[in-house]
């Protein structure tokens, strides 16, 4: 399994792949189905400074292809994750992703401060791409001096490495990318959900109680490896690639896109196996494309032919 | 809980729009628990995306053999009610916790009202209460008499009285009209169907003892995507229960509908 294994800033993982924030809880419900350190890491999710309920349900309707959500970052908040769902993970060999979200710099500060103490937390993931709250994430998330500046000031106080996730409700996510780089940024994960609505035909009002609703799954992966084909090529730090997840071969999809390791998201929900059965369809496929170590493929659709691409 | 392909013995249409679906596979032998559910893939491609919960209708532990029913509405359920004899389906389960079955004792009476496509988990309950010896009375709702199935087999367990809306079969009305016309006497409620159903009998038996089930739309069915919370009655704020993972059953008042 020695060709699978990746190294990124704070994370040394022996496979590129994660369960994404948001849809792996807290670890607890997919240690039911196996044994967590198979995984390459795992993303939990966001934490906020005070304990929160989130937005009222309905809070997920199916679409093509995919699904909207817009659960409003519910979680206990940073206290009592650190106290309460943190501890079960060190019984298992993997690297946690803290997400982290807040309304105002001082909230993302101070869970920035904490959680990165906390022993099993081996990187933050800066979330400022959360499109179902009205304070908390995407406010941060489509302006690059707003991004940079938070993304400076949570460097500043967390005693781990930052990874920023970016949203792809932007209109240059290359610029966006640029900006959180400059400001100290240890490496990128992109992409968050699409904002998204579906109305009921019967009701003749947006399904999801919130309206909007962030669009994931198999339907929004073009839009996740055109932005990371796009950004890796900008920046120089590593790039966890995520948005529509489903197979071994997407995952090698991300990788030559330019992402580093890949997070698996929605799928989680479809088949609470898929991360370990990714896992061990990967060597096989790397055999079959040549390949003899994953990350050979990193980077490999323009890094082939040498020509940058077209900048947006 | 786990995931395996079982297969189908058998699909029938029982109702309108009801389907009646057998299935057989080892992770049935699982499934002792009545209330709980199960996740199923309706398809191999991305169209639909998400499995259906589908509540668990009657297990044959021995046959290692489940019944669901199930009333075909969108798209997921309509791909369901194709698969025939021989054809595998992607099931998840069982999943949730299902009704305790040890609050009352032998000889007392279980009162079951179920709404709906709320009536199959009630048919498990009511066959598992009376082996542990306690009488069962049904009150089944439904919106007419085409709408309306599995009498008869809830007559094996017991009385049954059925409500329609259009009067067609039965009382008139909702199940808390039969409640309001008819004297039962009765230990305990237990209680599945929609929201609505479940807030009227709330507002009718204010100091009722037993358990209600609960429906919500569902992302992963396991607890991991918070798609299914619900507030707790006096709890604080931030307060909540994942209607998949710490129900779908939970005590009368515990859940704020």
């Amino acid at each position: 399994m020695k060709k699978l294994s990746v190294s990124l800033p704070g994370l040394e993982m022996k496979n590129p792949i994660m369960p994404a924030s948001g849809c792996f809880g807290f670890g607890k419900e997919y240690a039911e189905f196996y044994d967590l350190s198979v995984l390459g890491a795992a993303a939990i999710k966001a934490a906020t400074r005070e304990p929160r309920f989130g937005n009222p349900t309905p809070r997920v309707a199916e679409t093509h292809s995919g699904m909207l959500n817009a659960i409003g970052l519910q979680n206990p908040g940073v206290d009592q994750i650190m106290e309460n769902e943190l501890p079960h993970l060190q019984s298992y060999d993997l690297p946690i992703v803290a997400n982290i979200a807040g309304s105002t710099e001082e909230d993302y500060c101070e869970v920035a401060r904490k959680i990165s103490l906390h022993p099993q937390v081996s990187v933050l993931e800066l979330n400022i791409s959360c499109p179902n709250v009205k304070e908390g994430g995407i406010q941060f998330g489509t302006d690059a001096a707003t991004a940079a500046a938070l993304t400076k000031k949570v460097k500043a106080v967390s005693a781990k490495p930052v990874y920023v996730k970016l949203s792809p409700n932007v209109s240059n996510i290359t610029e966006m990318a640029l900006a959180v780089e400059e400001a100290g940024a240890d490496g990128l994960s992109m992409i968050n959900t699409l904002l998204g609505m579906r109305i009921d035909l019967k009701t003749r009002k947006p399904v999801i109680a919130n309206k909007t609703g962030g669009l994931s799954g198999p339907a929004i992966k073009p839009v996740a490896i055109r932005m990371i084909h796009e950004v890796s090529q900008a920046v120089s730090i590593p790039i966890i690639g995520m948005g529509g997840v489903s197979s071994a071969e997407d995952v090698i999809e991300f990788m030559l896109a330019g992402a580093s390791a890949v997070a698996i998201g929605t799928a989680n929900f479809v088949d609470p196996y898929i991360c370990p059965e990714i896992i061990s369809q990967l060597p096989e496929l790397l055999e079959k494309m040549n390949v003899n170590h994953i990350t050979e493929l990193i980077g490999g659709s323009w890094k082939e032919c040498g020509t940058p691409s077209l900048s947006r | 809980m786990k995931k395996e392909f079982v297969q189908v013995i058998s699909q029938k249409e029982i109702a309108h729009q009801i389907f009646e679906l057998k299935v057989q596979g080892e992770v049935i032998a699982e499934m002792t628990s009545p209330g709980q559910f199960v996740h199923l893939r309706v398809s191999d491609s991305f169209q639909p995306l998400l499995r259906r919960p589908i509540s668990i209708c009657d297990v044959d532990v021995e046959s290692k053999t489940l019944t669901m029913l199930y009333r075909k509405e969108g798209a997921g359920t309509a791909l369901l009610s194709q698969k025939r004899e021989g054809e595998t389906v992607d099931l998840l389960g069982p999943l949730g916790n299902g009704f305790p079955l040890d609050t009352l004792s032998s000889g007392q009476t279980a009162l079951l009202v179920g709404g709906g496509i709320g009536v199959p988990p009630l048919y498990y309950l009511a066959k598992q209460l009376k082996r542990r010896g306690m009488n069962i009375v049904s009150v089944l709702g439904f919106q007419s008499e085409q709408d309306a199935f599995y009498n008869e087999k809830f007559a094996e367990q017991g009385e049954v009285f059925i409500s329609t809306v259009d009067g067609s079969l039965g009382t008139k009305g909702f199940v808390t009209d039969v409640l309001k016309n008819e004297d039962i006497n009765y230990d305990l409620l237990y209680s599945c169907g929609p929201t609505v159903m479940l807030k009227a009998l709330e507002a009718q038996i204010p100091d009722a003892n037993g358990f209600f089930s609960l429906e919500e739309r569902m992302g992963c069915g396991i607890g991991a995507c918070f798609a299914c919370v619900c507030h707790v009655n006096g709890g604080a704020p931030s307060d909540y229960v994942k209607i998949c993972s710490n129900g779908p059953v939970f005590p009368i008042g515990r859940v704020a509908l």
